[in-house]
C-alpha cells in the first residue's frame, strides 16, 4: 500500500487573511479493526491509520487520532484560519509507522 | 386567587411539561456502559464533570449501514487565543471497543467543526467531550438506531 494517494480538496486555493477554508480528504485504506475473523478463524490481525496532521506552511492547525471505529477509507473534513500562504500538508500515519502524505497549497492574501 | 383553567392555559401547561421531558431526557441519557467508554471519558476528563452544551453532534438518526456512518462534531467557541477549544473526544457505548477518535484543535483551526465517517456495531449512543483551554468540560450525547451493524460482526 505505498502507492496510496489522498484526494485532498480546499474549498478555495486564495483567501484573504483570517477567511475559513475547508478541507476535504479522503484516503483509501482497509482500516482493519482487528477484531474480526477469516473463515478459518483466525483474527485478522489490525491495520488502521492511527494518526492524521494538518500543516499549513510548517503550523499545525488540526490533528486527530482514531481508532479501529473509523470506516474504511476514512474520509474528513476540517476547516483552518488562512494566516499566510504555503503548503498545506496532510500526514496519515499507519500502525505499522509508514506515512501517507499528500499536499495542496494555499495563497493568502 | 381562583384557578381558572381556560384551553390556552391549558396548552401553555401541556408545552411546558413536554418541554420538560424532552429535557430531562437529554440531559440524563440511560448509560449503561458496555464497554470501555466511560473509561474513556474518566481518562479524558481527568474525573471532573462535563456540562451538557455547546458541543454539537449531527449523526443520522437511523444509520442504514454501521460501516460507514456519517458524523459531524462541532463546539462553539470563538477559537482565539483566549478560548479555544483544545481537544474532543467521541466515544461509542456499543461498539466492541469505545474509542472512536480524538480530535485536536488550536486557535488557528478557526472553528472547531469535524466531519468524518465511524463504524457502529449496534444501535447505541455516541457522546462527544469537549475540553477547553481552560480546562472545562462540555459534552453531548446523541442516539443512533443501527440496522446493520458495522465492525464485522
Amino acid at each position: 500500500m505505498a502507492e496510496v494517494k489522498p484526494r485532498i480538496k480546499l474549498d478555495k486555493k486564495q483567501a484573504k487573511k483570517g477567511d475559513l477554508v475547508e478541507v476535504k480528504a479522503l484516503v483509501a485504506h482497509v482500516m482493519e479493526t482487528g477484531l474480526r475473523k477469516d473463515p478459518s478463524g483466525n483474527t485478522i490481525p489490525r491495520k488502521i491509520l492511527n494518526k492524521f496532521t494538518c500543516t499549513v506552511n510548517g503550523k499545525q492547525v488540526f490533528s486527530a487520532d482514531f481508532e479501529p471505529a473509523i470506516s474504511a477509507n476514512p474520509y474528513i473534513q476540517f476547516k483552518f484560519r488562512a494566516e499566510e500562504s504555503g503548503p498545506v500538508v496532510l500526514t496519515w500515519i499507519d500502525d505499522d509507522g509508514s506515512k501517507i502524505v499528500g499536499e495542496d497549497s494555499i495563497t493568502v492574501t | 386567587m381562583p384557578l381558572t383553567l381556560n384551553r390556552r392555559r391549558i396548552l401553555t401547561i401541556g408545552a411546558a411539561a413536554l418541554s420538560a421531558a424532552a429535557w430531562g431526557g437529554a440531559t440524563s441519557p440511560a448509560r449503561a456502559a458496555k464497554n470501555d467508554s466511560e473509561e474513556l471519558i474518566k481518562k479524558f476528563t481527568g474525573g471532573k464533570a462535563a456540562t451538557e452544551g455547546r458541543v454539537r453532534l449531527d449523526l443520522p438518526e437511523i444509520a442504514e449501514n454501521g460501516n460507514t456512518v456519517p458524523m459531524t462534531v462541532s463546539v462553539e467557541s470563538p477559537m482565539t487565543e483566549q478560548s479555544y477549544v483544545s481537544e474532543v473526544l467521541v466515544v461509542a457505548d456499543g461498539n466492541p471497543r469505545g474509542g472512536i477518535a480524538t480530535f485536536h484543535f488550536s486557535p488557528a483551526s478557526g472553528l472547531a467543526e469535524v466531519n468524518t465517517r465511524i463504524r457502529l456495531a449496534a444501535t447505541q449512543q455516541v457522546i462527544a467531550v469537549a475540553k477547553m483551554n481552560d480546562g472545562s468540560f462540555f459534552t453531548a450525547s446523541r442516539p443512533v438506531k443501527v440496522t446493520i451493524g458495522g465492525c464485522g460482526g
